[in-house]
């Protein structure tokens, strides 16, 4: 597959004569107020959406700050014993307690601030092991008793018994590689339209999250339409992130480095507004808690991890129909591929772009709420799958939709494998590891073409 | 009123304090790489994790000398300044992008995980190993002298005070650098790769060069904030502080001498400020409780950057000191 040289000129001269036509030739200034009062619009826009997530500032009753939480894994129900050390970020210590017979455990604070809750490694019984780290750090905001969730794994993650380690790990990773994908591919068909590394594409996922916690827990709807109401909101935040910043800055010619910067603005923005509406912690749905694990012979899942696999195989499907079989599927693809042919055959580029930030919004914020099922809702959450998104988007090839599936898959199931070698808490570094492997051994990725990476 | 003095001379005091120093070598060492070589290192806080760690390990963990904790931190900034570089530079800007971001967040778990533990002390950190460092000062370090109508303790201000000459010097080195021939072949390689390697430049080593380079300044940075904090947890140098970096620079001005050292400082006045500012008006209720809370604050100045940052690069992406025609990157 060879492709016309024009495709790296665009990335790689900003004087070349392909984009000038969608830059005004004198400058900007006529266009100077209108995107101020597009980005305040965008900020508002964003503000109000986050006002409705309040910190969940109940159980005010208490007339002081505490952390609790409960220490249980789904085989061995609540795990009595464990020991709980609670510390300032600067590493005083503020208190600790032992959990109860329920698995629980309550530390008093001497006021609102950030703790760090960390468990003693020695501390855990024979055959658990902490799923991601020993230690949280929370705000904890005035008179607020704030939950702390340290994630326990008992090593089989099932009902014990005839289960297999790597098989197990084989298909988590397949669940988590699914998430992965489904949030990749919007990230790959923006860049492969646009040529935007879009940084804050990890906040797509965490606010379909966020939106559909709000819809569920506060709002008592239950959690599958409160998903597909999120999803459209996913949609219309991608609408709004390509019609007031994005195509703007487009047609002002803005550089893509200039872009990816902003980008990161954006992303840092959006986090931390998040962190301010949401709080610290994290949260689980209201509903499908403390599902037990069915055996499956070889593994074991809940009933609420094969629902993920199968909405998202599901969904997974359908995008690829849809790029393959529709017209503005076959549309999307000829743009990613080369956008001036594409525009050139009578293709709106302009409507592609639009369509493909919708799709890539809802697909983010359904792995978004997945993922908030399976690892509960955390306001930071999205950044933190952002790289494994890119390690898994590099690996397939950037700019390809394909790619993106098969990409995000082997990360996916890499990242979970590579827990039978290396200790549960550092295997996203082996994530970041393969990333930077594979841009050794093969950057353009497993289907990408070699000149995209010039 | 009193309370508007107090919340600047505390801004004024942040401006000039070693966390400042921090923010500027960070910045330095991107401005090398970003803004005169047009690479794009996100993970800048690796090498002042590197920096900082090199000391904090070698000093408390091995009881080596501090000057021998200096040496290794920046052996480790140069190499993970060259693993980073070998597989990405030869590829399209975005791709460094991607790995340096990765290599920042992974070093960061790495160093906070269970497994380096006796090593890094996890997530608790380390700490008592600047007292070398700190017995060097001419002055009487326990005492505290008054600046400018702020309080300094000893101990911050010799600490301020190597900060800043460490940042003189290595800005009078960028100054030397850029004007020199290798300055200017860094530069062309920013504006037109291809052209650059018609001229038979070798352009890989070149970058190469800027990214240990700017590495170096990164690692120095790390260094004055552990050993001004004097402890060192992975978790402060979580990598917001690279864009942090980048807000600076570009609001001082990329590409030219002074931009990051004027944006640093102009950062940290803006960002102590507006926190000061608005932890004493929700004290005083003028924002009402429910809006915001003190705890928040501590939130809201990334909320700052990120809007900051986006302004910035829309609106004026020269910043205060450059020059336009210069700060037009594009990918490559």
């Amino acid at each position: 597959m060879t492709h016309p040289t024009d495709r790296v000129r665009r990335h790689g001269r900003r004087s070349s004569p392909t984009r000038a036509g969608a830059r005004t030739p004198a400058g900007r200034p006529p266009r100077r107020g209108l995107t101020a009062l597009r980005l305040l619009l965008v900020a508002l826009f964003t503000a109000g959406l986050a006002a409705l997530v309040p910190g969940a500032a109940l159980a005010a009753d208490d007339a002081s700050e505490q952390i609790s939480g409960t220490m249980r894994t789904s085989v061995s129900g609540p795990i009595e014993g464990i020991e709980v050390v609670v510390t300032t970020p600067d590493g005083d210590e503020v208190g600790t307690d032992e959990t109860d017979e329920n698995g629980r455990f309550v530390v008093d604070l001497p006021g609102p601030g950030q703790y760090t809750v960390t468990v003693p490694e020695d501390s855990l019984p024979e055959g658990v092991e902490f799923s991601s780290g020993n230690s949280r750090t929370v705000t904890v905001d005035a008179n607020r008793n704030q939950g702390v969730i340290i994630g326990l794994d008992d090593g089989s993650g099932g009902a014990g018994g005839g289960n297999t380690r790597w098989v197990q790990l084989l298909v988590d990773g397949f669940r988590f590689g699914l998430l992965i994908a489904m949030a990749a591919v919007g990230l790959s068909l923006i860049f492969g339209t646009t040529g935007l590394t879009n940084f804050a594409h990890g906040e797509l996922v965490t606010i379909g999250a966020i939106v559909a916690w709000f819809i569920n827990v506060e709002g008592g709807v239950p959690l599958i339409p409160a998903a597909l109401l999120a999803m459209v909101i996913g949609a219309g935040v991608g609408l709004l992130n390509e019609r007031l910043l994005w195509r703007p800055l487009r047609r002002r010619g803005t550089g893509l480095v200039a872009a990816l910067v902003i980008s990161i603005g954006l992303s840092l923005l959006l986090r931390y507004a998040y962190q301010i509406f949401f709080g610290g912690g994290s949260e689980a749905y209201a509903d499908y808690r403390g599902q037990r694990a069915v055996s499956y012979g070889a593994f074991t899942l809940t009933n609420k991890a094969l629902a993920s696999i199968i909405i998202a195989l599901v969904v997974l499907v359908l995008v690829a129909l849809m790029l393959q079989k529709t017209k503005i599927g076959k549309a999307m693809r000829a743009v990613a591929d080369n956008r001036d042919l594409a525009a050139s055959s009578g293709i709106d580029v302009n409507r592609v772009i639009l369509v493909v930030w919708m799709m890539g919004g809802a697909l983010a914020a359904l792995g978004g709420v997945l993922l908030g099922l399976s690892d509960e809702v955390q306001w930071d959450m999205g950044f933190r799958l952002l790289l494994l998104m890119f390690a898994g988007v590099t690996l397939g090839g950037l700019g390809t939709a394909y790619g993106a599936l098969v990409g995000s898959l082997v990360v996916g199931v890499f990242v979970q494998m590579s827990t039978l070698v290396i200790p549960n808490d550092v295997k996203y570094v082996g994530g970041l590891l393969l990333l930077i492997i594979i841009l050794m051994v093969r950057p353009q990725g497993i289907l990408g073409s070699r000149v995209r990476v010039g | 009123m009193g309370e508007f003095i107090d919340a600047v001379a505390i801004a004024v005091k942040a401006g000039i304090g070693f966390q400042a120093v921090f923010l500027a070598l960070l910045a330095i060492g991107i401005n090398m790489q970003f803004g005169y070589a047009g690479l794009l290192n996100f993970g800048q806080i690796a090498f002042a994790l590197l920096g900082a760690y090199g000391i904090a390990i070698s000093v408390s963990q091995w009881g080596l000398d501090f000057w021998v904790g200096v040496l290794i931190g920046l052996v480790a900034a140069v190499v993970l300044a060259l693993l980073l570089g070998l597989p990405t530079l030869r590829l399209r800007a975005d791709y460094l992008a991607i790995a340096t971001i990765a290599a920042a967040e992974g070093l960061r778990l790495l160093f906070r995980s269970v497994s380096a533990t006796p090593v890094t002390n996890g997530s608790r950190g380390i700490s008592g190993f600047n007292r070398q460092f700190v017995e060097l000062a001419p002055w009487d370090t326990g005492r505290r002298y008054s600046l400018l109508g702020t309080f300094w303790s000893g101990a911050d201000l010799w600490v301020a005070a190597v900060g800043w000459t460490l940042v003189a010097l290595a800005s009078l080195l960028v100054w030397g650098l850029v004007r020199s021939p290798w300055g200017r072949v860094v530069k062309s390689i920013r504006e037109d790769e291809d052209a650059v390697r018609a001229l038979g430049k070798n352009v890989y080593v070149y970058k190469m060069q800027a990214l240990v380079l700017g590495g170096i300044f990164g690692a120095l940075g790390g260094m004055i904030y552990a050993v001004g904090t004097g402890s060192t947890t992975p978790d402060q140098y979580q990598n917001a502080n690279t864009f942090l970096a980048y807000a600076a620079l570009i609001l001082g001005g990329a590409a030219r001498v002074l931009g990051p050292v004027v944006g640093a400082m102009l950062m940290y006045f803006i960002i102590q400020f507006a926190d000061s500012g608005l932890r004493s008006l929700i004290e005083n209720g003028v924002i009402p409780a429910g809006l915001l809370s003190t705890t928040d604050v501590a939130q809201i100045r990334f909320v700052i950057i990120g809007l900051g940052l986006i302004l910035l690069l829309v609106f004026r992406p020269q910043g205060i000191f450059g020059d336009r025609r210069e700060v037009m990157l594009d990918a490559r």
